[in-house]
């Protein structure tokens, strides 16, 4: 039975499966024909190619529910109506074929005997007819042949046809192919049943297409063929041919109503399909776009709820938690609106006497000369505290205002050279005082963020004046870079640096390195909270690096454009010329001479009045339990080189290291760290 | 010359115990200080008084001392420096639009009060007869005057400097900062707010299309210079 007319559900299947199925096809062909070492660019390219039409179908297939669940639905019912048609169209072809089949059997048995008894009868006739002549006898067989076909056929009337073939290849004696109705008796038996009927006596059965000598169609038929003897004896095929005609006929009729029956269904159910997912999907985009508006603010929206389904009850629920947020923020809002006011009457009701105060101190500050000298200083005294008071008090309320809120961002496009500039030349009397120079480098080139000038002038004034106050005289490195979408300025510097862990407490209120020591320096233990706010503020980054002994790096990351989020930084947090950096090259000898070069910090550490060099870390940032520490830096955070420290101490004595730090200096990594080398061995030559 | 920079000085200040400090002040340097306390005393007293420059606290009782920069502003260029406790954003860029000329936060020092005050006093010992274009504008120097067209435009004393700084040299672009230096007399760089503030306020009397500026044009990420003429 050919499947080839089947009905055309499968045939549209085989289509669509075939689409994705014939891509991967070829795309195989290509990469086998490329080979092994060119094959992956090519395959690329290829699945590139490939994928560049089919984007937008997966984006909307990956966003859109509805269309997923109605895809789904009509390819699992396709699958399922494929099924059932196959079962049906197997069990109407059966009932159909038992039928025919039983019907053929009992018309081919009959003519079989008749063929059998009309042997016998002319066998007889001829044996009593007398003397039985070798070819008298073959020349009535050939007659008797075609009586036979001729009679057996005409019984059937075009309900089938009779075919005659010689047994074996053995085609003499007059028993050549014959055949009834014009059919091409050769062409239409199959070569495998023919062996059948040799090799047996009983009757054998097969599927065919009758060919016919003249330009009739070929129909599909059962055959049946069995070995029977001529009057002489002598074997020869005898084939029934039914003509299955009717009967695929008929099953086209029902694998068509079943197509068609299939093919409404599958659109049913996905129009169904499609109004149930409609359902559901309606309320849940709804509430997407409720949960948008709220999001973006409008926390008066709600969904519109309708019956008392689970559809309704999500949307109640939605409402209920919308309500509750709103009510939080709104008190939220309140709460800080009263903390702003509150630090705005504070800030307002705070300065105004100290306004009085302060210039009421600085006209006696002015008349000092005509004091006495208890007096006189003590008015000097009384100028410098204010001065203190004052800048603690810009602190406090500017740290108020952060947590409050109130900051905001003025930003606009700046030069960050120029706020450098401004930076240094305001940090020059300081840095003269201390015997630093401070230099700046990578300001070729304009470098160029959209940022809160003031703001990002306090930050670096703050991290400027701080290398300066601890950097023990030596160089400061200010370094601007721009790269993708951020711009970098670190601020390195060569003193004490930082102790393991430090560097993200130094962001921390009132932090102090060592509480014990008495504040010595002015700084009021907020100027790097602030400026980490600040640069949190902007969307940037600010971290800290240190190592004992090998100086700290300060460094601020802005986003090019304000609304553009950080995702690195121009210039690496530890610098290249920082101890470990050095070691990890390998130009130093194995870890003993890096090590032992952080000695000397250490050991003059120890006596303490030996090392002026210690003082500047004290009045950090200060004093704060580290468990208010801001670590929650952005990036990886803050981070420190514990290495030298420990290993050091626990290695060597004091004393016993001061020779290999000798043996350290000898050997600088190379050129570009001549100024960290010099000035190492400036540090241990004190 | 110094002589010529003594001048009145109007103390709008509710805190008799500041209002008594800053007299004490501005007498040592040789100022002529007026006192009012009230808000809504302001403007009268202010008539009467006829001061060369205002010192104007923000918080006062009555009328706040936004609505009396206003009012002054209103019928006079008089300088106005405005005293504030409060440096955020908002309130400075209010005071200044209400139209302050300088603003200085407390707690301040004496010598910066007195500097600012000064600065505002400035008047370029007489200016040598100078005309100057910008844009379609013909600015009279010495006789402080703007004209469009032989329309005159009436510009504070301030806006005058500013206008006048930047068409005396029309082929450079000013920085906020050299603005401030050289119209507001900071020597340190201040707030740039103060520049974009005025360089507004300057724009919404003498552009045709303050969105769209000739006169004084906005250089992206630098500053501004005098617009073609």
């Amino acid at each position: 039975m050919s499947g080839d007319s089947a009905a055309s559900a499968p045939g549209r299947s085989g289509a669509r499966a075939g689409r994705p199925v014939g891509r991967k096809r070829r795309y195989l062909a290509g990469g086998l024909l490329h080979g092994g070492v060119q094959g992956s660019p090519v395959l690329r390219l290829f699945m590139r190619w490939v994928r560049r039409p089919l984007l937008p179908v997966i984006r909307l297939w990956r966003r859109n529910l509805q269309l997923k669940v109605v895809v789904t639905t009509l390819l699992m019912s396709l699958g399922v109506v494929l099924l059932l048609g196959f079962v049906v169209i197997g069990q109407v072809r059966n009932g159909l074929l038992d039928a025919k089949v039983k019907a053929s059997q009992s018309q081919a048995t009959g003519g079989f005997a008749a063929a059998k008894q009309r042997a016998d009868e002319a066998a007889t006739a001829a044996g009593d007819a007398g003397t039985p002549v070798d070819d008298r006898p073959s020349q009535n067989v050939i007659q008797w042949m075609s009586d036979l076909v001729y009679s057996l056929s005409s019984g059937g009337q075009g309900a089938f046809d009779v075919v005659t073939l010689p047994a074996g290849g053995d085609s003499g004696g007059g028993r050549g192919p014959r055949a009834s109705g014009d059919v091409a008796p050769s062409a239409s038996i199959p070569e495998s049943l023919r062996e059948r009927v040799d090799s047996s006596t009983a009757a054998a059965q097969s599927y065919t297409r009758i060919v016919y000598n003249s330009s009739e169609a070929s129909q599909p038929a059962l055959v049946i063929g069995k070995r029977v003897n001529d009057p002489n004896g002598d074997p020869y095929q005898l084939y029934y041919l039914f003509p299955l005609t009717q009967e695929e006929k008929s099953l086209s009729l029902v694998k068509g109503t079943l197509a068609t029956a299939g093919l409404f269904v599958v659109v049913l159910f996905g129009a169904i399909a499609w109004l149930v997912v409609r359902q559901v999907v309606t309320p849940v985009r709804m509430a997407a776009g409720v949960a948008e508006r709220l999001s973006a603010g409008r926390l008066q929206e709600r969904m519109k709820v309708t019956g008392e389904d689970d559809i309704a009850r999500l949307g109640e629920a939605f409402n209920k938690m919308a309500q509750n947020l709103q009510l939080k923020i709104s008190q939220l809002e309140d709460l800080s609106r009263m903390q702003r006011r509150f630090v705005s009457d504070v800030s307002h009701e705070l300065r105004t006497p100290l306004t009085t105060v302060r210039m009421a101190a600085d006209v006696i500050h002015e008349a000092r000369e005509d004091f006495d000298p208890v007096t006189a200083r003590s008015a000097e005294l009384l100028a410098d505290q204010l001065d203190r008071f004052e800048s603690l008090l810009a602190d406090l309320l500017e740290i108020s205002r952060f947590d409050a809120g109130a900051a905001a961002l003025e930003a606009e496009p700046i030069d960050l050279r120029e706020v450098v500039r401004r930076v240094v030349t305001g940090a020059e009397p300081l840095a003269e005082r201390k015997g630093t120079r401070i230099r700046v480098t990578g300001d070729q080139q304009p470098v160029v963020a959209e940022a809160d000038a003031r703001r990002v002038e306090r930050i670096l004034r703050n991290l400027v004046v701080n290398a300066v106050e601890h950097g023990e005289g030596k160089d400061v490195v200010v370094k601007l870079a721009a790269a993708g979408g951020a711009v970098a300025v670190a601020v390195r510097d060569y003193g004490v640096g930082l102790k393991p862990g430090e560097a993200a407490r130094v962001f921390s209120r009132f932090w102090r390195a060592d509480p014990a020591r008495a504040r010595t320096t002015g700084g009021t233990g907020l100027g790097l909270s602030i400026a980490l706010e600040d640069a949190r503020l902007h969307g940037g980054w600010l971290q800290a690096w240190g190592e004992p002994g090998g100086g700290s790096q300060f460094r601020l990351t802005l986003p090019r454009t304000a609304d553009e989020p950080l995702r690195g930084s121009p210039i690496p947090l530890e610098p290249a010329d920082s101890r470990g950096r050095r070691t990890a090259e390998g130009t130093a000898p194995p870890s003993g001479g890096a090590r032992a070069a952080t000695v000397p910090a250490q050991q003059s550490a120890g006596p303490g009045q030996a090392r002026p060099a210690r003082d500047p870390i004290p009045p950090r940032p200060a004093a704060a339990p580290p468990a208010a520490d801001p670590t929650a830096l952005p990036g990886n955070g803050a981070r420190v080189v514990p290495r030298p420290v420990s290993p050091a101490r626990r290695q060597d004595g004091p004393s016993a290291a001061e020779p290999p730090a000798a043996h350290g200096d000898g050997h600088p990594a190379g050129g570009p760290e001549e100024d960290p080398n010099s000035q190492g061995e400036a540090c241990r030559g004190r | 010359m110094m002589s010529f920079m003594k001048g009145r000085v109007l103390v709008v200040d509710d805190d008799s115990a500041l209002a008594e400090m800053l007299g004490i002040v501005l007498r040592g340097e040789g100022f002529e200080p007026s006192f009012v306390a009230d808000g809504d005393k302001a403007l009268a007293a202010f008539r009467e008084a006829k001061p060369d420059l205002v010192l104007l606290d923000l918080m006062l009782p009555g009328r706040d001392g936004i609505e009396v920069c206003r009012l002054i502003r209103a019928e006079s260029g008089v300088p106005i420096v405005m005293l504030t406790a409060k440096s955020d954003t908002v309130d400075v860029v209010v005071g200044l639009e209400s139209g302050a000329d300088d603003y200085i936060v407390k707690p301040f020092k004496p010598k910066e009060l007195v500097a600012r005050i000064r600065a505002r006093l400035r008047r370029s010992e007489e200016p040598a007869p100078e005309q100057l274009a910008i844009g379609d504008l013909v600015i009279d120097v010495a006789g402080h005057s703007v004209k469009r067209d032989g329309q005159s435009i009436a510009l504070t004393p301030l806006e005058f400097d500013l206008l006048v700084a930047l068409a005396r040299k029309p082929w450079q672009v000013f920085t906020r900062e050299v603005l401030l230096e050289q119209v507001w007399g900071y020597r340190h760089a201040a707030d740039t707010r103060l520049v974009n503030v005025h360089v507004q306020r300057l724009r919404s009397k003498v552009e045709k299309d303050p969105e769209k500026p000739e006169i004084v044009v906005t250089v992206r990420g630098v500053g501004y210079k005098a617009g073609p003429s």
